[in-house]
């Protein structure tokens, strides 16, 4: 998890970028995707999602630190799909409820990989994206209530201390007898207990942030903003870039045939 | 960002007046009303400390001024919040003032609003529409007068001590140019230094702007030079004015000294008295820690290799033995609670290890750290920092009888403790709406029934006014001559005076530095 | 001060009810993340045996939109929570990539809908049960039927499967599981400041 919500030491181009351009650039690139379960379509996409990691500052062993939780759930997407979709051509496996074909197990691949070719733009809008950038610019550009977007921006800021605070948590219950191993069940009690816990001291904290939040003026009506969100030349970049991506990918895999779409 | 870095002529502020008539506030679900009848004028420019036992409404007053009570949920039942009377700032309703009066809390955490250092100061300046380039000479000038300028502007706020978070919190207030300053417990987190910190830099900045200061603080002794005139709460009642004492500081602490140490106020060069150490035998070796390094952090796996964390203290060693208290003392950051918890069996040790002696452990092995919660509780007891951390169930009495439930014994001793630490009339309460001074008392009293030989304290009087403070001294010292083995880690030299035994203290380690 | 300028704020979000109701969301976002390194030894499992069995935990996700509506009690509190909850699991990085912003969004929108039949007066366990379940019944459709659901490539029986576990689960786990948190937290005192501080009085049914 990521703990440290700034982007601190990330200078690389994408940064600079407006947030809500790098947003509808991967809103629209997971769109056009979600379209069709086929391979070609999908693999493009991750070629080209990948040429783009050093602009976002992401090294491939980052990557991997971030991403593998991604890669194992879309394998296990993919196995479900291959032995849950209705068979057609050769049979390959079946055995009770399972059974999987040769046209499962091409769709089941074809979902894997479209299913990393979706989450991949999301890390790597994340990760060149600064929250509080976010937020400026959902304020100042997409005029989205500016009590709502700092209101949440704040709350955010939080979640590291929750994160510790959850630990701190499980250590002072087990001084009070309350284990956090034993059957599943026992396990399950524990950490619902920890839950309400957490969520106690959640409660108290932002009550708390909201009084400094408001004393400060905060809530009122119009305010000024200290930064500026803007958009600039390399907006038009990236949203040119999100749109060639996609549209590389839909021709790619019409021309090797393969497009199939969700819907048909 | 602008780089530019002019100080304005001068940064007019103009000091605000404050006027209470008959002023009454019931919060929303409250029978008593928490201010009853307030008649109160502070002049511009005056410093003002409020005093006066829990309940008397000081953390209200602080609220109403700076314009946050009020905002009421009305679900259009009985029972909402109501008001009475008048409270004014400059002769208008503080919701009415936004921006007059700045406000600071105890938590430090919930102090600071953004990620970087410079968004936190202008976010007030924001909201009160201020002009982007002023704001951002507003914000270098509070940095500075707060002695965080040193600080890049994209610095994380996270990155922050607890005293620096609250000058940060001070910088951001000052970047509004209130003319009233509010300060509730602004210093009851954090430690020594943190506090002379957080003092100098609200007495400096006073001097700057000429601001109206009103603070609310257990500790008098702090902010004693720094005000001139002390205004002493009680709780409302018909018969009774709001105000008990009002004047200079010499002359209220003189009349009303007795009173305000029956309240529990740290009334200055007055130590609570505490019960003796009786008896000062070495007792039996329980616990060992030798060549230990502590870390929150636990190992992490990378490429099939185990990767320990980087220890915020190493080479440390330690003995705990039966009626000896061990008082682990340190600035901050130099892992003095990390390595408490790993001591208390609590975290796993980076390096080096903790043993049990055969008198601790009674068969249940050496390693404190692979006893099951049940085995740990019966032979070390852990108070943490946070009393609420560690509640478990929904009433004093379940709490106070789940220790001896799991170790399977010790009920009987409920009842001793329950009157020992004044919670029996409390039974019935649910452990999360107590008092601060209740909540330590009943996390003490928990941990204890589950009668370990070890009791493991973190920063146990941290703004505990001085009658808990007295108690828990006293209570403490007892246990100690009965035999249990006391370790705090703690600020508090008074404290560790009192519990005796040896200390050990904790550097800043080099290898802390990135 | 006028009482009748203070009895307006009925139904508009105060700083603290978007403050509170966006960390639960994010405190949510934490839990489940903490469950689900032990909900890590529950799925592949059932992935393994019958996928559709996983609908079963997916009521986790969606204790956000229920417990933040009994707690602030103001229109779109479950829109609000969710959606922000799904924001949380995309910064920390989201098998699902954008989508689950809708996914959000969608099932958010099925527990809201419930509360606002009882024009936002009823929060019984009744309601939480419906509201939990209509959260589920979302997101089984959206996995199913939304191009970019996961289980868009399913049979239609094991789609059906899917939607009816998904339901349970959000009853059981996001409906039964909130109301049972609210009242507990009501006791604590932190919720005095909010229209559900007398949740822990309120009758089970009516």
């Amino acid at each position: 998890m990521r703990q440290e919500l700034t982007l601190a030491g990330n200078r690389a181009l994408l940064t600079r970028a407006n947030p809500l351009s790098k947003f509808a650039a991967v809103v629209f690139m997971t769109v056009v995707l979600a379209l069709s379960i086929d391979w070609v379509s999908a693999s493009v996409a991750l070629v080209c999602e990948l040429l783009l990691f050093p602009l976002a500052g992401l090294t491939l062993t980052l990557l991997w630190q971030r991403g593998w939780p991604l890669i194992l759930a879309a394998a296990v997407g993919g196995w479900s799909t291959s032995i849950l979709a209705p068979d057609s051509g050769k049979t390959l496996l079946d055995v009770g409820i399972w059974s999987m074909s040769e046209g499962s197990l091409e769709l089941g691949l074809g979902f894997m990989l479209r299913g990393l070719a979706i989450a991949l733009p999301a890390v790597l809008l994340m990760s060149c994206t600064d929250p509080t950038d976010l937020a400026d610019a959902l304020a100042q550009k997409a005029r989205l209530s500016h009590r709502f977007v700092l209101g949440t921006l704040a709350a955010m800021r939080l979640v590291g201390l929750m994160a510790e605070e959850w630990q701190t948590i499980g250590m002072a219950r087990r001084a009070r007898g309350v284990g956090s191993r034993g059957n599943p069940l026992q396990r399950l009690k524990a950490t619902l207990g920890q839950s309400f816990g957490l969520l106690v001291q959640a409660i108290r904290r932002a009550s708390r942030l909201a009084v400094t939040m408001e004393a400060r003026g905060f809530g009122g009506g119009d305010r000024t903003w200290a930064r500026e969100s803007t958009y600039s030349r390399l907006d038009v970049w990236v949203l040119a870039g999100g749109a060639l991506m996609a549209a590389a990918a839909v021709a790619a895999a019409m021309w090797a045939g393969t497009w199939s779409f969700v819907g048909g | 960002m602008p780089a530019a870095h002019d100080r304005p002529a001068s940064a007019a502020v103009r000091p605000a007046a404050v006027t209470a008539r008959g002023w009454g506030w019931r919060h929303a679900g409250r029978s008593r009303p928490a201010v009853r009848a307030l008649d109160l004028d502070i002049r511009p420019g005056e410093r003002v400390l409020l005093l006066g036992p829990s309940g008397a409404g000081k953390s209200t007053l602080l609220h109403a001024l700076a314009g946050v009570l009020g905002d009421v949920n009305d679900d259009g039942e009985a029972g909402d919040s109501d008001e009475s009377g008048s409270l004014l700032i400059d002769g208008a309703s503080p919701r009415e003032r936004r921006g007059r009066a700045g406000l600071m809390q105890q938590d430090p955490e919930t102090q600071v609003v953004l990620s970087r250092v410079g968004d936190d100061v202008a976010f007030g300046a924001e909201n009160l529409a201020v002009p982007r380039d002023e704001i951002w000479t507003r914000v270098h000038e509070a940095l500075d007068d707060v002695g965080l300028a040193h600080l890049p502007l994209d610095h994380p706020t996270s990155a922050l001590s607890g005293g620096q978070k609250q000058r940060l919190a001070l910088a951001g207030i000052l970047a509004m140019r209130p003319g009233l300053i509010l300060l509730d417990e602004p210093t009851a987190n954090l430690d020594p230094i943190g506090v002379l910190e957080v003092r100098d830099a609200v007495g400096r900045c006073l001097d700057k702007t000429g601001a109206t200061l009103v603070v609310v603080e257990h500790r008098v002794s702090v902010w004693k030079d720094l005000v001139d005139r002390i205004v002493v709460l009680q709780p409302g009642s018909a018969a009774d004015p709001a105000v008990l004492l009002d004047g200079p500081p010499d002359q209220v602490l003189a009349e009303a000294r007795a009173m305000l140490i029956a309240a529990g106020v740290w009334v200055p060069g007055f130590v609570p008295a505490t019960r003796n150490r009786t008896s000062s035998g070495t007792g039996d070796l329980l616990l060992a820690a030798e060549d230990l390094a502590v870390s929150r952090e636990r190992p992490r796996r990378r490429r099939f290799k185990t990767v320990p964390p980087v220890p915020v203290q190493q080479d440390i060693s330690a003995q705990v033995r039966a009626g000896q208290a061990l008082t682990v003392t340190g600035p901050n950051g130099a892992g003095k609670s990390t390595f408490a918890l790993t001591l208390a069996g609590l975290l796993a040790p980076v390096e080096g290890n903790v043993s049990a002696t055969v008198d601790l452990s009674r068969g249940a092995g050496i390693d404190p750290c692979k006893w099951k919660a049940e085995q740990l509780i019966a032979r070390i007891g852990t108070v943490f920092q946070e009393p609420e951390h560690q509640f478990v169930t929904g009433n004093v009495l379940d709490e106070l009888m789940f220790g001896p439930r799991h170790v399977g014994h010790g009920e009987e001793r409920v009842d001793e403790l329950l009157e020992r630490l004044r919670l029996t009339e409390l039974v019935d309460a649910n452990p999360y709406t107590l008092s601060g001074g209740e909540k330590r008392r009943l996390s003490v009293a928990t941990v204890l029934a589950a009668h370990p030989q070890v009791l493991v304290l973190d920063e146990p009087t941290f703004g505990q006014d001085a009658n808990t403070w007295a108690e828990l001294a006293s209570f403490l010292s007892e246990l100690l001559d009965a035999g249990t083995a006391v370790v705090s880690v703690t600020h508090d030299a008074e404290f560790s005076a009192v519990l005796g035994g040896a200390e050990l203290r904790l550097g800043t380690t080099e290898a802390v530095a990135p | 001060m006028s009482t009748a300028a203070i009895k307006k704020t009925g139904n508009t979000w105060r700083i603290v009810d978007i403050v509170v109701a966006a960390l639960i969301a994010i405190a949510g976002g934490v839990i489940f993340w903490a469950w689900s390194q032990g909900a890590a030894a529950v799925s592949p499992p059932m992935n393994a045996v019958y996928p559709p069995l996983t609908g079963l935990i997916a009521g986790g996700w969606m204790i956000p939109a229920v417990l933040g509506m009994l707690v602030i009690r103001k229109p779109g509190a479950a829109l609000f929570c969710e959606t922000v909850a799904a924001m949380g699991e995309l910064i920390m990085g989201s098998p699902y990539g954008a989508s689950v912003l809708f996914s959000g969004f969608v099932q958010g929108l099925g527990a809201e809908i419930i509360f606002a039949v009882f024009v936002y007066k009823k929060f019984n366990l009744p309601v939480s049960l419906l509201a939990g379940a209509a959260a589920g019944l979302f997101c089984g459709l959206n996995d199913s039927f939304a191009p970019w659901g996961w289980n868009i490539a399913y049979a239609g029986g094991d789609k059906l499967a899917y939607i009816v576990f998904t339901a349970i689960s959000g009853a059981v786990i996001a409906g039964a599981l909130s109301w049972v948190a609210t009242r507990g937290l009501a006791r604590t005192g932190v919720l005095s400041s909010f229209a559900s501080r007398k949740a822990a009085t309120e009758p089970v049914f009516s």
